[in-house]
């Protein structure tokens, strides 16, 4: 696979490569750009310090060439011609003067998979207008859901580049479904992925409360949007950290390992809590469908969400977490993502994963990859020193 | 060069016609990825409890719905993961019911579930058993925290892969608590990453002829989509759990200033300006027009960086009075990359862009009559996707599949039906 080095297409890279497949990325002489971006390794700048360039660019082979330069473009098309897969992010202008057209390429490669990752789709009336993640994730929808309560507050852009990450998703399962495809058609063919489109359909509720009813969700402090407010669902623990209760307990037994647990911490003071989880005795099963239809169901599903909270405020997160779920009830501690990594039961599956970065002589310690193939485990390597394989790539292209 | 065939064996279309999937996936997180297949032509089988009326899966009969219509076949949520697939009931807890299951397993490529960790192999099928019946065969199991480890056995729903997994805490502004994200976007994620699973254990046995047992946990994969801020932790030891981070309508990496949401004229109206360098402020001070903007300190990111908050407040100051459609307008025509806040129906019905793109295909659902769901966000040139039929009402293709699939006869299927097996 041959990706052109661009922040959007990275992600892709690193997932077919950390998978095992041979992902040359072409630099400029000067370096990809996210290998100038914060953080650096120890704070200190350089090409080979970024942390950005190190965490999305792992297991690939990073090969320099002068594209503007006629040596340079003709490297690049006798690698493409070898390979399975490109992967550009570059616009219809851009791509023209690289040579790089989709349909064209095919002609001297017919099994090519040649991915076009932008904005807007490659082609159209928008193809040229500028886009950030944050410009996609607003006008794509995911914004719109997201934030608080109150309203006089901005709504918020979730964390982590997620407009670039969820278009890399669905160019990763395209390639596949492409490459599989191959066996089947025997040629290759163009993938166009539009990032505004990919993320107006990873909206979950928001979209299809619109398309089936035409309501619009408003969005909450920590939990889902709504087209009517909904109860709270994050709770701050005794130790002031913060924990999800998801959706509320809705069978006979969890409403009563619920009430056993509120009389073992001494917390069945409120009677009216307790009566209601009671009730719920004369329920074989309740949904969420029979609010409308019996208020008692209503009373009861928010009797088990005061319940939660209750036990929640009294207990700190990680306990509250780990007494919940032991007892069969959904919750989940708001974890910061380093916090994962010393997690119990993340360590003991083993997902933090030592990295050896022989450049430095140590290993660095990196998330691990999220897909466990018991035949065919993807592995995490360092990523590429800027021009590592240069030499190597083009002597297998018999030009050294 | 082969031309694509118009039906192969199995008589469907598509680039992965040639696919049958064992499908007990539900909610989204498992339902979205036999989605994606059965959008490129795969023959997905989804299996449902005819004793729990299907209603394992939470969606089934669940809110949001089109009109005053309730019931199992109602459910918004079901109807728009389960287009294109085929629905039959099997009661596993029945004898015949697991023979018949064997059976299908036996002419499937794939097995997909995302139940708790260890419900299937209790249910008499274990990666072992489905080996015996099927020694090529893919099974992908998806769920929140994994088939090992202390926390093998707990619930997950998409908002508590998100806490976990550190996506939550990454959402937020200053002083607030995690705003977290308005949506099961890890249950959309999963079902991508579970679809990933399967289309790599799938291009493993073709090139092998041998196939694989694949354990995908949605909290792990969470925990992947924070590259950068992990290895700052695990390299300098610096930890998001700090003071006044996150903010996330800022960028990290790299840094951008000005880069937020601002408020726009009128009733919750907000627009989404980034500039990406120099340059796009430089632009974007020629747009604002005024002497603050042209100040010097403001010509590097360091000098926007050093003043941050006073340069959101003044931005912000500039587009509320101003419509988003107009900041958008003159932002974008200066090149920076500007966008308004969008609304669902702004964006699905007000958008060209999707609509060009066919983002919204219509099917035709027995039940609730025509509706329009989520299409997909690609386009393959020779084999693209087409989302054609409605999800399946309960126990739809008991005939088509029991029949023309385990080749029973007409009298053995409503023996079945009668005697609760399916």
């Amino acid at each position: 696979m041959v990706e052109l080095a661009h922040p959007f297409g990275a992600p892709v890279g690193k997932m077919l490569a950390d998978a095992g497949a041979d992902v040359v990325v072409v630099e400029p002489p000067g370096g990809a750009s996210q290998r100038r971006y914060a953080p650096f390794a120890q704070d200190q700048s350089g090409p080979e310090r970024s942390l950005v360039w190190w965490a999305e660019n792992t297991s690939k082979r990073s090969v320099v060439l002068e594209l503007g330069d006629p040596a340079g473009l003709d490297h690049l098309g006798r690698l493409v011609d070898r390979a399975d897969v490109l992967v550009e992010c570059l616009t219809a202008a851009e791509a023209s003067v690289l040579r790089l057209e989709p349909g064209e390429l095919q002609a001297r490669n017919p099994g090519l998979v040649h991915v076009t990752i932008t904005p807007y789709g490659r082609h159209g009336p928008r193809s040229s207008e500028p886009a950030a993640d944050l410009t996609l994730l607003a006008e794509g929808g995911p914004v719109w859901s997201c934030g608080y309560d109150d309203h006089d507050l901005p709504p918020v852009r979730g964390g982590g580049d997620q407009g670039i990450r969820t278009s890399a998703h669905f160019a990763v399962m395209a390639v596949l479904t492409a490459v599989v495809a191959r066996h089947r058609v025997g040629r290759g063919q163009h993938v166009d992925v539009s990032m505004l489109a990919a993320a107006n359909v990873t909206t979950e509720f928001a979209s299809y409360s619109w398309l089936a009813a035409r309501q619009t969700v408003q969005r909450q402090t920590g939990r889902h949007a709504s087209p009517r407010p909904t109860d709270p669902t994050q709770v701050q623990c005794a130790d002031g950290r913060w924990l999800n209760t998801g959706v509320p307990p809705r069978t006979p037994v969890e409403f009563a390992s619920l009430q056993e647990w509120l009389t073992e911490l001494d917390l069945d003071g409120d009677t009216a809590i307790v009566a209601l989880l009671e009730m719920a005795g004369q329920y074989e099963h309740m949904t969420l469908a029979m609010i409308e239809e019996d208020p008692l169901v209503a009373e009861i599903f928010g009797a088990g969400r005061d319940a939660v909270a209750l036990i929640a405020s009294h207990l700190p997160a990680h306990e509250a977490f780990l007494g919940l779920q032991d007892r069969g009830l959904a919750a989940g501690v708001v974890y910061s993502p380093d916090e994962v990594m010393t997690d119990p039961h993340f360590v003991e599956r083993g997902f933090p994963t030592e990295v050896h970065h022989d450049e430095l002589d140590r290993t660095v310690l990196y998330p691990g990859p999220p897909i466990r193939f018991t035949e065919t485990p993807m592995r995490v390597r360092r990523a590429p020193r800027l021009g590592e394989h240069t030499d190597e790539v083009l002597a297998e292209l018999d030009l050294r | 060069m082969a031309s694509l065939p118009e039906t192969d064996a199995h008589g469907a279309q598509g680039a992965l016609g040639h696919l049958r999937i064992c499908d007990f996936t539900g909610q989204l997180a498992g339902a979205g990825a036999t989605r994606w297949l059965a959008a490129f032509g795969a023959e997905v089988i989804r299996i449902e409890d005819p004793v729990r009326r299907g209603r394992w899966d939470i969606l089934r009969g669940s809110p949001p719905f089109k009109d005053e219509r309730r019931g199992i076949e109602a459910g918004t949520g079901f109807n728009n993961h389960n287009v294109n697939k085929l629905g039959i009931t099997l009661n596993l807890r029945t004898e015949r019911g697991r023979e018949l299951l064997a059976e299908l397993v036996r002419v499937s490529d794939v097995v997909a579930e995302n139940f708790a960790a260890g419900v299937l192999e209790r249910l008499g099928f274990s990666y072992e058993r489905l080996m015996e019946l099927r020694p090529d065969v893919v099974y992908v199991s998806n769920c929140g925290f994994g088939q090992t480890g202390p926390y093998r056995e707990y619930r997950s729903w998409g908002p508590i892969a998100q806490a976990v997994g550190g996506l939550t805490h990454t959402s937020g502004l200053p002083g607030q608590p995690p705003a977290g994200w308005g949506y099961s976007y890890m249950d959309h994620t999963g079902a991508y990453f579970m679809a990933i699973a399967i289309l790599m254990a799938v291009h493993h046995r073709q090139r092998t002829g041998r196939g694989q047992w694949v354990d995908l946990s949605c909290t792990e994969a969470a925990a992947t989509l924070h590259g950068a801020p992990l290895l700052d932790w695990s390299v300098n030891g610096r930890s998001l759990r700090r003071d006044g981070a996150p903010h996330s309508n800022r960028n990290q990496a790299p840094p951008m200033a000005p880069h937020g949401i601002y408020r726009c004229e009128g009733e919750d109206n907000w627009v989404a300006i980034a500039c990406r360098h120099d340059r796009d402020w430089q632009a974007m001070a020629e747009v604002i027009d005024a002497d603050w903007a042209r100040h010097p300190d403001l010509a590097t990111l360091e000098g926007r960086l050093t003043v941050e908050d006073d340069l959101d407040d003044r931005l912000g100051a500039w587009t509320a009075s101003r419509t988003r459609w107009a900041v958008v307008g003159e932002v974008v025509a200066a090149g920076v990359p500007a966008a308004a806040v969008a609304r669902p129906g702004e964006r699905i019905d007000g958008d060209p862009t999707t609509h060009t793109w066919g983002l919204w295909p219509m099917v035709d659902h027995p039940f609730t009559g025509g509706a329009r769901v989520d299409g997909l966000p690609v386009h393959l040139s020779v084999t693209d996707w087409a989302i054609t039929t409605a999800a399946p009402l309960l126990g739809q293709h008991n005939r088509q599949v029991y029949g023309d699939i385990l080749g029973l006869d007409g009298a053995e299927i409503d023996a079945l039906a009668g005697e609760g097996v399916i």
